[in-house]
């Protein structure tokens, strides 16, 4: 992992950036930590990728095919056909700068070329030059230029520093996406074999075994058990989980960070926890054991690929209808592609709460809906009885992910389930927060090791706005829906905000569920001991001591007692 | 050089209709056949870049969502900012065209050390409404010029464009705002550092032009008295295809025009496609319903998928061996 310079360092940046030469003459610096390795020969093998081979970044030959060059503009030719986002985004932009500081990468570099109107014009600048009659009259006097290895390594560099967040697009006067730009640039770049090691690695995984961090069947099972385990010493429930069973009512579908690695697998004890206690008839997949979508950041057809298999198991397990877990770019493709790309779902019905009743007419057609609708209609409908006490060691804040914010609108239902399940609730500053939130700076592929400094830095406003509500109401718990943002955020905090933990909701769901009369629970669903728990130790120990120092008073000849010590 | 370019540009467009009228005499040039052939550009223009854009595909569903999604009667949908009927697009475009909604959003971000602080930044928002509105009043007050008679609506506009009752000839409002804003416009260009960074050529090209345009207008009102009967008269007899001659127009006036025929030779394959642009906007002008109706890709096509039969074979051994149950009927299908 690189190492990333000490906070003076990283903030020492202006977001008044030297501006004396044009961005057009300003050559792309390669700095280490700011940019991922390449992605291997074998795993662009693994999905028939063009031109698997072996090259760096930091490379001066990046070994290109002869006919890069047009490669990329018959690649850019069909893409503006296929897309009107593209076409229209290439031709409308007025530069009036709305979008300029509103990316979380420029407001964490002050690099001019992280700008959403820079990022886009890097793109636009080819276009007119071999796309319009007057960029191929005048070049440069139009914002022209040639595409040459430089422009590509350019293209690469700062398509890379963008983690498709869409924040930009919120504030343009046209709705100008530079995710949809970045979408393109990503998809041409691939064209050439030029995809990360941290985005390929986990295509290929997906592609061949279900899920990103290329767990086997066996091991997918036994991970899960594993965790079933501890909650069973949490909560004294033994819960069974089901796999691959057909005539399930429910295909459950999470990202596969939630049962790999901490502090995801918290919430996914949540999920379980929770169905068991409805007593829902659901099924896990190891065939579809991913909800996530990293082919989503190489190409639409890739996407495409890696999220058929939801459908198809679904199909095959003759389900009536499919639940989503916490994840953010899953939901972007769930609610914005999945159904175009391999629907119709008429095998299916339209989601019906077996506890409530409640249809959701908003997923008729996907047949589809993601967990915190679920529970938030659960709780409106008084079917849960929390201990919001149980909560009380936690003072939370919440972060929208960017893509279930701004590609979806999925705002109040977690709120509003947080709302029932904890005392202590604080929003962060109201222009970082629903859709305007500010991305936690590693989506879109980029959460990986080598470009921590990068990551640090996209991450800072919202590390900062964390920041700000940790210094005035003490809040020490960021939750999210996201599995990046739980893979993500834990290095980000203890960088800028140390102390800060990260949770999934369902996790704090899980905390105050209380399942029957019986539920005297000690611990939290990392194991540490309920604020409950610790009042009644304490209070215990004072009793103790009290009455030990009475007994003592007693004898006063002052024998000395055994167990008096503490 | 992108400004001062620009800049010489619009200033020569001047030169060349004043040279061309007040001393060559090339009326039926400038009063007739430019501004046919302009017009007719512009039209055709208009439509070859309309066409591209219709005729390349909405794969997706794709608007940018800036409000609560319509899940439960209990949630309060935000029906605009993240529409989910027709009727919530049309008055999402409504509010972005005639009030730049988004605009309004903008802020500022500042950086003190290591603390970030969000400002309100209405001013581009103020000077874009300024400029526009202005722009779009007065191309509606010049309807008189072809219109005979002249409908109510357009007196009223007028009248209420001039209630300001100062002067003689009364003075516009519009005519000040349009000023003001392309000015605020055009200095923020040069102010914000950031803005002047991504600024290009073609970013003051029509800022200078407007203002020419602009400018030229408000002298032929307010300095040269132009004949307005005069002129009515020209336009009428272009619009109606029985041209007069247009001998006996100012010098100003043709200058005037020039700059307007510029305009709209230019306007199709420039930026300011903007205008027709906006209702195009896939981000904006689609209902966030995809998980209820279904979105059809026209080009969607058949992709190789690793099958479940594919998955099981690979692992059929491995899941067996932790009591995952295998399918048979897939494994029968698959030989
Ligand atoms: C549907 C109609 C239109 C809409 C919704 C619209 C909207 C906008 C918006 C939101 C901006 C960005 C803010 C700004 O920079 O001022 C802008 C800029 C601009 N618009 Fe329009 N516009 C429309 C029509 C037009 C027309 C017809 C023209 C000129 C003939 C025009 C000329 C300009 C210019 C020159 C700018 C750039 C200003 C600058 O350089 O800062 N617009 N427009
Ligand atoms: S806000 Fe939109 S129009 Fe303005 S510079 Fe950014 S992308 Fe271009
Ligand atoms: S999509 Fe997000 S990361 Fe990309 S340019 Fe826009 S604001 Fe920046």
């Amino acid at each position: 992992m690189a190492k990333v310079p000490p906070e003076k360092e990283l903030v020492s940046y202006s977001l008044k950036p030297d501006t004396t030469a044009e961005w057009m003459d300003t050559p792309t610096e390669f700095r280490e930590g700011m940019f991922c390795h390449a992605a291997k020969p074998k795993d662009l093998e693994t999905v028939d990728f063009p031109f698997p081979h072996k090259w760096s970044p930091s490379d001066e030959d990046w070994g290109l095919p002869e006919n890069w060059k047009e490669i990329i503009l018959d690649g850019m030719k069909d893409r503006l056909d296929k897309y009107r986002s593209f076409r229209l985004f290439m031709d409308v932009c007025v530069r009036c700068g709305a979008c300029a500081d509103k990316c979380h990468f420029f407001m964490g570099t002050g690099d001019p070329k992280n700008m959403p109107v820079l990022r886009a014009e890097l793109l636009r600048s080819i276009y007119r030059r071999y796309f319009t009659t007057s960029g191929k009259l005048f070049g440069k006097l139009v914002g022209a230029r040639d595409l040459t290895e430089d422009v590509l390594k350019e293209w690469w560099y700062y398509f890379f520093q963008c983690t498709e967040c869409r924040r930009c697009s919120a504030f343009c006067p046209y709705g100008i996406d530079q995710a949809e730009i970045t979408i393109m640039g990503r998809e041409l770049i691939n064209l050439l074999g030029l995809n990360t090691e941290w985005i390929s690695g986990p295509v290929a995984n997906c592609y061949m075994k279900g899920n990103h961090v290329g767990l086997e069947p066996q091991t997918i099972v036994s991970n899960i058990e594993f965790l079933m385990e501890d909650l069973e010493d949490i909560t004294g429930k033994h819960i069974e989980p089901s796999f691959n069973r057909k005539g399930a009512e429910i295909l459950f579908v999470v990202p596969s960070g939630d049962y790999y690695a901490d502090p995801g697998i918290y919430t996914f004890m949540g999920y379980l926890l929770l169905f068991d206690h409805l007593g829902l008839d659901y099924t896990l997949s190891t065939y579809a054991s991913e909800g996530g979508n990293f082919g989503f950041f190489t190409t639409n057809e890739m996407a495409k690929r890696l999220n058929s298999k939801i459908y198809a198991e679904a199909k095959r397990l003759g389900v009536k209808w499919i639940l989503g877990g916490e994840c953010g770019h899953m939901w972007r493709v769930m609610n914005q592609y999945m159904d175009t790309w391999n629907g119709p779902a008429d095998f299916l019905e339209v989601p019906k709460s077996p506890i409530t009743g409640t249809v959701f007419e908003n997923a008729a057609s996907t047949k589809m809906i993601h967990i915190t609708e679920f529970t938030a209609d659960l709780i409106y409908h008084n079917k849960l009885k929390f201990d919001k006490s149980r909560n009380d060691h936690l003072v939370v804040t919440y972060h929208d992910s960017c893509n279930t914010a701004r590609a979806m609108g999925l705002l109040e239902e977690p709120r509003y389930i947080l709302k029932a399940i904890c005392n202590n609730f604080y929003e962060m500053p109201e222009e970082t927060i629903r859709e305007k939130t500010l991305c936690c700076g590693s989506g879109s592929g980029l959460n990986a090791g080598e470009d921590m400094e990068l990551r640090m830095r996209g991450g800072f406003p919202r590390a900062e706005a964390v920041r700000e509500v940790r210094d005035k109401y003490g809040v020490n718990t960021l939750t999210n829906i996201c599995a990046i943002d739980r893979a993500s955020f834990p290095a980000l905090m203890d960088y800028w905000v140390p102390g800060v933990r990260v949770a999934g909701v369902h996790e704090l769901v899980a905390n105050a569920l209380i399942l029957d009369e019986n539920d005297d629970r000690q611990l939290d669903m990392r194991m540490e001991e309920l604020p409950s728990a610790v009042a009644k130790r304490e209070a215990e120990a004072a009793r103790a001591a009290e009455e030990a120092a009475k007994a003592a008073e007693a004898q006063s000849d002052g024998e000395p007692k055994e167990g008096d010590a503490e | 050089m992108k400004v001062v370019g620009p800049l010489i540009v619009v200033l020569a467009l001047v030169g060349i209709a004043w040279c061309c009228t007040e001393y060559l005499h090339w009326y039926a040039l400038f009063g007739l056949v430019i501004p046919y052939v302009a017009f007719a550009l512009f039209i055709i223009g208009l439509i070859v870049r309309i066409v591209r854009w219709a005729r390349s595909a909405v794969p997706f569903r794709i608007p940018t969502t800036c409000g609560q999604q319509k899940s439960f009667s209990w949630i309060k949908q935000a029906k605009l900012d993240n529409p989910s009927s027709k009727a919530g697009v049309f008055g999402r475009m409504v509010l972005e065209v005639l009030t730049f909604r988004s605009l309004f959003r903008n802020n500022k971000v500042e950086k003190r050390d290591s603390k970030l602080g969000y400002t309100s930044a209405k001013w581009l928002f103020i000077g874009a409404l300024l400029f526009h509105w202005s722009m779009l009043i007065i191309i509606l007050r010049h309807m008189r010029l072809v219109l005979d008679p002249v409908p109510q609506f357009f007196q009223i506009l007028e009248q209420a464009d001039g209630f300001l009752q100062i002067g003689l000839p009364l003075l516009y409002i519009s005519d000040v705002l349009i000023v003001v804003g392309l000015g605020f416009l055009l200095a923020r260009r040069f102010a914000i550092k950031k803005v002047r960074y991504i600024s290009l050529s073609v970013d003051f090209f029509p800022l200078f032009l407007l203002l020419g345009i602009a400018i030229s207008g408000i002298i032929m009102r307010y300095g040269f008295r132009v004949d307005v009967a005069g002129v009515k008269e020209v336009m009428l007899g272009l619009v109606t295809f029985h041209p007069v001659p247009a001998d006996q127009l100012s010098t100003i006036l043709f200058v005037h025009l020039f700059l307007v025929c510029t305009l709209m030779v230019y306007f199709p394959w420039s930026k300011l496609m903007h205008a027709p642009g906006v209702f195009f906007s896939p981000t904006r002008n689609l209902a966030n319903n995809s998980r209820a109706v279904r979105h059809v890709n026209p080009w969607n096509y058949p992709v190789k998928v690793h099958t479940y039969a594919e998955y099981q074979e690979e692992y059929g051994e491995k899941m067996k061996s932790v009591g995952l149950p295998l399918d048979p009927e897939v494994v029968s299908t698959n030989g």
